[in-house]
């Protein structure tokens, strides 16, 4: 039988991915004249993969790993991080932003689980950002490119970061990649979530799996698949169609704001430079 | 700890013993350029340099773009170079007897910009090659920034014979190797600034690619390949090195590492030219006018209707 294109190219060597992703962090922070790195830890699959690679790249003495519960966060999300931070060894903060989220959404006590998943997500980041100041250190990113391509994510919350090892990964390829980091068991095979709010998962929020969308995202996205074939290959047009609006609506959100051209040369249109420039 | 990330090139030991008569020794400069700082690569080229003449190299080849690094973008103008620039004496004089390959963006007199590669023998510049295939898709965008070259020809090295100087995406186009051939060259200098893509296989899927074209040129042409690719990160991009020599038999003769920064030494026995050309002269058999026949009657199709 011939092998499913997507699943093929959905494989990855894991020891190859962590040798140039190791490499790319140590090179990006040493051009930005940094020897640290702090990120956010949920528990989840993502930011356990991403502090394993920078335990690797930089030694965990160089690693700030930061908790950041809310009240409703689960005791899972508690203690699966604390099952990473416990097995790397790095360095660990716990900030709690229960009180800031509170003492906002009192004079707005209608705001939607929306609202209040995105407002978290964004103190989460500057709480990294302020956390980076004073370790003097890189901000890491954890989104995938699954995440970053359906736009399932906060917009200058858990996409903002510095360097971002694992935004060309689909979720199913880290799976693979937390497996031989050794990420532990339980993290790699309970439910993707947010934990935005009580019993939340990502496939529930989304209406469908990583593994099912993975398969769809390589053949449309690094293939360039059209419609016609990609339906011919057994994909429910609803599914692809609702798949192929998510990643054009949320384009935005992998752009710089769009800016007003009146001069010459305008930033990220005709001012271009690399952002490595003369490193 | 699997990466570690070298500060210093490590040459790799010379080949022992002897040159055999009629071998030459090849220094593959797999160097990480800055990006658009061409004063922190001068010091970085003289420092390869005089490395590989310590181990008495014959010819030493930078990659692409070597003084400059590949994403330059809108800093071209900034870091051009005309060919007689003195940075490029410079480096003319610290090679010495040593014949030496480096990529540099060149400015023409009309003001051109130019993806660009000199070879230089006995401190003399001998030819420059200007690119002609400028990748402009996927991550590339080239043909925004230079000028596409408008020759693909050889020349003459009083030292090792008929020489070929590519770069990168060139040979990525059978007529340039072709125009190769029927220049009939015996030594094929092929300088890149790769970068990595695919991951799902043993290894780079790129570096794979560029292991069957290398040893397809040179069992095909006849000719001793000999592949410079840079090393480093540009904007998250990864080129993965992998420099390598490779015999007229598509025998593996010298390989760099991966990824790493490093100075290797091959010997090449440029007397293996006679024999595989005996075994396999497909070169000779080459029909030459049957070809451009068929290329002019393909022209008349193509764009004389």
């Amino acid at each position: 039988m011939t092998p499913d294109p997507a699943v093929e190219s959905l494989r990855i060597n894991p020891e190859l991915v962590a040798e140039i992703l190791c490499r790319f962090l140590r090179n990006e922070l040493r051009r930005a004249g940094f020897r640290h790195a702090v990120l956010g830890l949920s528990g989840g699959i993502d930011s356990s993969v991403v502090a394993f690679l920078a335990c690797r790249a930089f030694g965990p003495e160089n690693v700030l790993g930061v908790t950041m519960p809310y009240k409703t966060s689960s005791d899972a999300t508690r203690r699966d991080s604390q099952t990473v931070l416990d097995q790397l060894g790095c360095r660990t903060l716990n900030v709690p932003i229960t009180d800031q989220i509170d003492a906002y959404f009192r004079q707005f006590p209608d705001a939607s689980q929306m609202r209040l998943a995105n407002k978290c997500a964004r103190e989460r980041m500057t709480v990294l950002y302020d956390q980076s100041a004073a370790f003097e250190a890189l901000v890491l990113g954890t989104s995938n490119k699954s995440e970053l391509l359906l736009g399932y994510g906060t917009q200058y919350g858990d996409l903002a970061s510095a360097i971002n090892p694992v935004g060309d990964l689909y979720k199913t390829q880290l799976y693979e990649l937390a497996a031989w980091l050794g990420v532990p068991e339980s993290i790699r095979r309970k439910a993707p979530t947010g934990d935005l709010w009580i019993g939340q998962t990502d496939e529930g929020e989304l209406g469908f799996t990583y593994a099912e969308v993975d398969r769809l995202l390589v053949l449309m996205v690094d293939h360039r698949w059209r419609r016609s074939e990609l339906v011919s290959h057994g994909f429910a047009p609803e599914f692809l169609d609702r798949v192929a609006t998510l990643v054009r609506r949320n384009h935005y959100k992998r752009r710089m704001p769009v800016i007003a051209k009146l001069s010459q040369r305008t930033m990220d249109r005709d001012f271009r430079y690399a952002r490595d420039w003369g490193t | 700890m699997t990466a570690r990330l070298p500060s210093e090139p490590k040459p790799a030991p010379a080949p022992g013993g002897d040159r055999r008569a009629g071998a030459i020794r090849v220094a593959l400069a797999q160097i990480a350029p800055v990006l658009a700082d061409r004063e922190r690569n001068l010091p970085l080229h003289l420092a390869q340099i005089e490395a590989a003449r310590r181990q008495e190299a014959d010819l030493i080849v930078f990659p692409e773009l070597s003084l400059t690094g590949y994403f330059v973008r809108d800093m071209v103008p900034d870091v051009a170079l005309a060919r007689s620039a003195p940075e490029i004496q410079r480096l003319l004089d610290a090679a010495g007897p040593a014949a030496l390959v480096a990529g540099f963006v060149e400015e023409s007199p009309q003001h051109r910009f130019y993806n660009a590669a000199f070879y230089a023998e006995e401190g003399r510049l001998l030819f420059v090659h200007r690119k002609v295939y400028l990748p402009t898709y996927g991550l590339f965008d080239e043909q925004r920034y230079f000028a596409s070259g408008e020759r693909l020809r050889a020349f003459d090295s009083p030292r090792f014979g008929r020489v070929g100087l590519m770069i990168c995406e060139d040979l990525w186009h059978l007529s340039a190797a072709g125009i190769m051939q029927a220049e009939e060259i015996d030594l094929l200098i092929w300088i890149a600034n790769s970068p990595a893509r695919g991951v799902g296989g043993r290894t780079i899927a790129t570096a794979e690619t560029y292991d069957h074209l290398t040893r397809a040129f040179a069992q095909l042409l006849g000719v001793v390949v000999i592949l410079v690719n840079r090393v480093g990160f540009e904007d998250g991009l990864c080129f993965w090195g992998g420099s390598r020599v490779v015999g007229p038999d598509g025998r593996l003769l010298a390989q760099a590492p991966m990824l790493d920064e490093s100075l290797t030494l091959a010997d090449v026995d440029l007397a293996e030219l006679r024999r595989q050309r005996t075994i396999t002269p497909l070169a000779r058999d080459e029909r030459l006018l049957l070809t451009l026949e068929e290329l002019h009657r393909i022209k008349r199709g193509h764009y004389d209707s």
